[in-house]
């Protein structure tokens, strides 16, 4: 079904026509979260997820401070993200631009990513809302993630077929 | 959060909760409108809302059966729909799985901090 949702499995919907939310229910308080995607040795630790190798994670943690995520993927060619914070609340709220370096004039055409910590008992509430210029970006934004998605459905097979030999 | 000024597609139309909910239960079968309104306990102007937006965007079939108007799920721009977003929706579960490791480490380090934290 559309709404699939199992407790720790990232559940994506699309409320306009040019928004994504994205949300995930992490068995930790918020303020480790926080910390998790505001630190960048720790985003090097989980921002790749399979796709790669981190090679740069950069935070300036402070309204109009830059922030810069490159990786190599699957050793190959580089991927780009950079952008902008515009709102801080720390533990609770997150606001910046997000420019993908991989299109021409990346800085003309950013998305305003919005992410809110909420804590229900011992479970935070992951939601990020990606704000994109028209529906053309957000359904290439939505298609970038097909590419990903069939590449690790490729490295999973890999690894089913390793592990029957 | 800004409403979508109307559904034009189908992924909008499985944006709205309440939507999402009317096709779960015409998922189990054709339902008439009365029946759909007594499960979501929402009002009958509000359903038939829904359910119009659903028509347009090809998400339900209805027809005619005597007095009642019988409604059923038609699967066919649900499945591309959730094809299209599943992919992205795994590359964020893959980076989250992650997440989840980082997670467990920040909390061990916490507790073998005694709980000392800001």
């Amino acid at each position: 079904m559309v709404d699939v949702m199992s407790k720790n499995r990232a559940v994506v919907t699309l409320p306009t026509e040019t928004q994504i939310l994205i949300e995930r229910d992490f068995a930790a308080p918020k303020h480790l979260v926080y910390k998790a995607v505001t630190t960048p040795e720790l985003v090097s630790k989980w921002w790749v997820g399979k796709r790669g190798e981190m090679k740069l994670a950069e935070i300036d943690l402070r309204v109009g401070g830059k922030w810069r995520f490159l990786m190599i993927a699957h050793g190959k060619f580089e991927v780009g993200f950079h952008g902008e914070y515009r709102e801080i609340v720390p533990n609770e709220r997150l606001v910046s631009t997000e420019c993908y370096e991989g299109i021409p004039d990346p800085d003309a055409h950013p998305t305003v990513n919005t992410m809110t910590l909420r804590q229900v008992g011992d479970v935070t509430k992951l939601r990020v809302l990606v704000q994109c210029e028209s529906k053309e970006q957000r359904d290439a934004i939505i298609n970038s993630g097909m590419e990903g998605g069939m590449q690790e459905a490729y490295d999973l097979l890999e690894e089913i077929a390793v592990s029957l030999q | 959060m800004a409403r979508a000024p109307t559904t034009s597609d189908a992924f909008n139309a499985v944006a709205e909760p309440r939507r999402r909910e009317i096709l779960d239960l015409l998922a189990k079968g054709e339902r008439p409108v009365n029946e759909l309104v007594r499960q979501l306990r929402l009002g009958q102007p509000q359903v038939s809302k829904h359910l119009r937006v659903l028509r347009e965007v090809g998400l339900v079939h209805v027809r005619e059966d005597g007095r009642h108007r019988l409604y059923r799920l038609n699967g066919r721009p649900l499945k591309s729909i959730h094809e299209w977003v599943k992919n992205y929706e795994q590359a964020w579960s893959e980076r989250f799985d992650r997440l989840d490791d980082v997670l467990d480490e920040l909390k061990r380090e916490e507790d073998s901090d005694g709980g000392r934290h800001e």
